[in-house]
């Protein structure tokens, strides 16, 4: 067993310091320890994309990620970003273009649509779907997240 | 849409969109209680073997466990299972896959429980694997050694390791071959596919001081649950509570059990609640995945292309538990004539027991294999007799009072304008897609299929609140398709109330009526059905309310828009719900209540013209149609094919919200893509060789065309509330036909086994060259 070890991170805003074990991810601290659920654990292997939070404005995934690598950054969840115009935009285009089903994959997709709408404003679809592959969902079959993606982009360049 | 709707036929936004767009949505690994304990599963390294004892101490001392349970802890009588009741919650006796749960550990933390089951000890016995159906039906050795004495609910026929056979047949399918001009036989095979929900499969149960369980659990029907855990704990339904959090896609993998019984009586013993999430690996091993077919498929034909006669043979892979697969046999060999008019089909097959994880319930129920052998056979024999795929179909379709195969009646088949609006809308008749890109080939391919939407019970129960607002309350989960909206807006419209005014109660064994399950593309024909007809007695009641203040007969009342009875042609002379419920709460009549259940009542066989041996589903019916075209381009160096368009026409009856409907073409597309050209699960021998998302993939953005259009058939079912009828599984089944139809046009190239890889179309185009 490894023995816990500090660490101060910046989650959603607060500064959070915490003492975790060596092997423990990003994910498992903001789940279990934090219990900010909207990060999912789908593969718990870097594939599926439901972890997807940023660490200092770059989209990573959770599971992937060990906590204490994470000194002194800033942590973003879907919890912590309401107040951000663009995930307001994203999720509301989302919401009205019926972009989300069974709803598991969707805060990774929000996290990692946001994270590619603010390198680019102005993506083609197939950029969008670049910008996204790495997001996997079974439910929707992509296209009205697609639609979704470049609707709150257009809707932020008014 | 007619104007005459307020509600149904809305593109509303769904009604759960809000928690789940700011990640509040709860799934079953979001649960906790206080006190909870976390639980993981030790599984079976043996493909068989018989279980001689465990050895459970060391784990029982491990600090921080708290309890331990076995095969032991579940007596030999508690079988469940949908059809054959064959299965115990863990391995009691035997194991019968690699991988197969064998013993549970409670425990304060998941790696404290995980690394306990590794200090379980069990004594196997090893016996002979069989891992495949002609391996096993010719294997003296029997999986199931008890099989003739298990409880069954359909003559099943089972014997030695042969699970069940079923038999269908109309007309005299040797004569019908006779009488042809000429006749085809192909074989074919499928793969089998795993599920993938995004989110694992998990359970949380905790026990009250009576001993009264209530559980929680990713699940498809929270009364199958409730059955599945009496059934394995040998308890009544009423010592047993199962309530369902949001669930993470279902594709037919949450239906039956998963890790329920085995959390429940975890917390029995531990009497603390435990909650069980499954890693991705052990969901991928122990869940179950779509069956593995072999296809015989025989079509007799006139010259000027008129279908006479056909005959399909299959043989399913069960893996070692029953599970739903009687069901799939039976389902798949109903659809396996097609919605085709033949007056000669026998339809026959065997399921049978293999040391493999159950095959069971996925999207499409069989129809996906026996509609990729039937309409890839359809193209051949169109091509042998040079007329064109989709004239030869038309000429061949079911119309008029034509009856599906075995007698079922349909009351709505809008199966001509799915297939004449797709090949409009996709430029069929063109000579060519579009220009293939150097070094590619590229053409269109077609195929269509129909599948049920009705079957077993439900019920609604709709009530008014005091101030006339609306509860609605049905024992349906909402898997992610989107039913409380669409049920909500059902009940919206019935009573002329805005959606909004319409609260949804989370399915829940205690108050809600039973549902059988969110499956088999029922609910928005069955539940729905059964919330238009509890609307109706709520507006019996509000009507007799009304009558009484105003003095009138019942028949001069209407309901009008926004919750409220008038006098018809007085719109002044109103009375609002709020109004109504007050008098009814307070002064005269009681509050309003209206329910309504049901149980599908349209038998599948007509005896007159079918004869039948062992079919599990004697009512079911009301038949959806689809018809797709897909633009497939191949790469010729790689073998790669590529999708670049597709055009999904389904008949839906009436869509009560067709952004949901869409939603429903385009997901059952991407999952019928994945199924027809790359998702596989492999072993390498008894072991699932890939159990993770890194090695087993499921489509991308990058695989899934954005240009995939989705077309809205509405035939107005006579059956049906409001006319609709389901979509979650038309849409899917015939995907694999189509994509491999277009490879044939594309490339001269034959593939009559699923996946659909690059090698074995690259291997198809160099046999061609030589």
């Amino acid at each position: 067993m490894s023995r816990d070890l500090p660490v101060n991170l910046e989650i959603n805003g607060a500064a959070v310091a915490l003492e975790v074990p060596l092997t423990e991810t990003l994910l498992a601290t903001l789940r279990e320890r934090l219990q900010l659920t909207g990060a999912k654990r789908g593969c718990n292997q870097g594939v599926c994309g439901a972890c997807t939070v940023t660490l200092d404005g770059v989209a990573v995934r959770a599971c992937l990620s060990l906590t204490l690598n994470c000194e002194g950054q800033k942590v973003a969840t879907i919890e912590g970003v309401a107040a951000d115009p663009l995930i307001e935009a994203l999720q509301q285009a989302f919401v009205d273009g019926g972009a989300l089903q069974c709803g598991f994959c969707t805060p990774g997709q929000l996290i990692a649509a946001r994270a590619l709408l603010s390198q680019n404003s102005d993506p083609s679809v197939e950029e969008v779907q670049q910008g996204l592959s790495g997001n996997l969902c079974r439910c929707t079959g992509y296209r009205k997240i697609i639609d979704a993606v470049l609707s709150a982009a257009r809707s932020m360049r008014k | 849409m007619s104007a005459a709707f307020e509600s149904v036929g809305r593109r509303l936004p769904r009604i759960d969109s809000r928690e789940k767009v700011e990640g509040r949505a709860q799934y079953i690994a979001d649960l906790t209680r206080p006190g909870m304990l976390h639980a993981a599963m030790l599984q079976s390294p043996h493909a068989h073997a018989r279980i001689r004892g465990y050895d459970i101490s060391a784990a029982l001392a491990t600090p921080g466990v708290h309890a331990v349970v076995t095969g032991d802890d579940f007596a030999g009588a508690n079988r469940m299972g949908a059809f054959i009741k064959d299965e115990h919650a863990l391995a009691k006796g035997k194991v019968r896959y690699v991988g197969e749960p064998v013993a549970a550990v409670a425990a304060q933390t998941e790696s404290i429980a995980r690394a306990a089951t590794q200090a379980i000890r069990v004594d196997y016995e090893e016996l002979p694997a069989l891992l495949s159906p002609d391996q096993a039906l010719a294997s003296p050795v029997h999986i199931h050694e008890e099989v003739g004495q298990y409880f069954k609910v359909f003559d099943a026929g089972s014997e030695g390791n042969l699970c069940s056979r079923t038999e269908l047949s109309e007309g005299d399918a040797e004569l019908g071959f006779r009488e042809s001009d000429l006749v085809f036989e192909h074989h074919f095979d499928t793969q089998a596919q795993a599920h993938v929900a995004l989110e694992p499969c998990g359970a949380l149960a905790e026990v009250d001081p009576q001993g009264r369980i209530t559980l929680w659990s990713a699940n498809q029907s929270v009364f199958r649950v409730q059955a599945c855990v009496a059934e394995a704990l040998g308890l009544p339904h009423s010592r047993i509570r199962c309530l369902t959090p949001r669930i993470g896609g279902a594709f037919g993998n949450k239906m039956e059990p998963h890790v329920q019984p085995i959390v429940a009586a975890l917390a029995l013993k531990a009497k603390r609640p435990v909650k069980m999430i499954l890693s991705r690996e052990e969901d991928f091993e122990t869940v179950r995945a779509r069956h593995p077919f072999r296809i015989r498929i025989k079509t007799g034909v006139k010259r000027d292309g008129t279908f006479v006669a056909r005959e399909v043979e299959v043989l399913l892979d069960c893996g070692a538990y029953a599970d739903d697969s009687p069901g799939v046999l039976g389902y798949g060999l109903l659809c396996a004539r097609g919605p085709y008019r033949f007056p000669h089909a026998r339809c026959h097959g065997k399921l049978v027991y293999t040391n493999k994880l159950r095959f069971g319930a996925f999207r499409g129920f069989g129809n996906p294999q026996v509609s990729f052998a039937g309409e890839s056979q359809i193209d051949d024999i169109a091509e042998a007799l040079g007329i064109d795929p989709i004239e030869l179909r038309l000429k061949n379709i079911l119309r008029g009072d034509d009856r599906w195969f075995g007698g079922q009646q349909l009351f709505s088949n809008g199966v001509k304008e799915c297939m004449e609006r797709s090949r409009d809308a996709s430029g069929w008749d063109a000579a060519a897609p579009a220009p293939a890109a150097p070094g590619r080939r590229r053409a269109l391919g077609f195929a269509l299929c129909g599948h049920i939407s009705g079957l077993l019970a439900t019920g609604a129960i709709v009530r008014l609140l005091e101030d006339g607002t609306v509860v609605l309350n049905v024992g349906a989960n909402d898997i992610g398709q989107g039913s409380d909206t669409v049920l909500s807006q059902m009940c919206a419209e019935a009573l002329k109330v805005p959606v909004e005014n319409v609260a949804f109660v989370s399915p829940d064994t205690d108050g809600s009526p039973f549902n059988w399950g969110t499956t088999a593309s029922r609910v928005t024909f069955m539940t729905g059905r059964a919330v238009v007809s509890a609307a109706a007695e709520v507006e019996k009641q509000v009507k007799l309310h009304a009558s009484e203040i105003f003095e009138c007969a019942i028949e001069d009342l209407e309901l009008v828009s926004g919750g409220a009875v008038a006098v018809k042609g007085v719109p002044e002379k109103r009375i609002s719900f709020f109004e109504i419920s007050k008098r009814a709460h307070w002064f005269s009549g009681g509050p309003i209540v209206g329910s309504n259940s049901w149980v599908y009542d349209r038998p599948t066989i007509d005896p007159k013209r079918a004869v039948v041996i062992g079919l599990p589903f004697p009512k079911i019916g009301a038949y959806s149609f689809a018809a797709v075209v897909v633009d497939v381009e191949v790469d010729e160096v790689t073998g790669q094919a590529q999708v670049k368009r597709a055009w999904s026409a389904c008949d839906v009856g009436r869509a009560i919200n067709p952004m949901l409907v869409e939603g429903q073409i385009e997901g059952g597309f991407a999952q019928g893509l994945g199924y027809a050209l790359f998702e596989e699960m492999v072993w390498d021998g008894a072991r699932l060789a890939n159990p993770t998302l890194m090695d087993y993939k499921i489509p991308t953005t990058l695989e899934v065309p954005y240009e995939m259009h989705s077309i809205i058939v509405e035939s107005v079912d006579k059956d049906g509330p409001y006319g609709a009828k389901g979509v979650g599984e038309v849409c899917l089944s015939p995907v694999p036909a189509a994509l491999g139809n277009a490879l044939r046009r594309a490339t001269g190239v034959r593939i009559r086994s699923l996946p659909l890889t690059p090698e074995k179309i690259l291997r198809g185009m160099l046999e061609r060259k030589q």
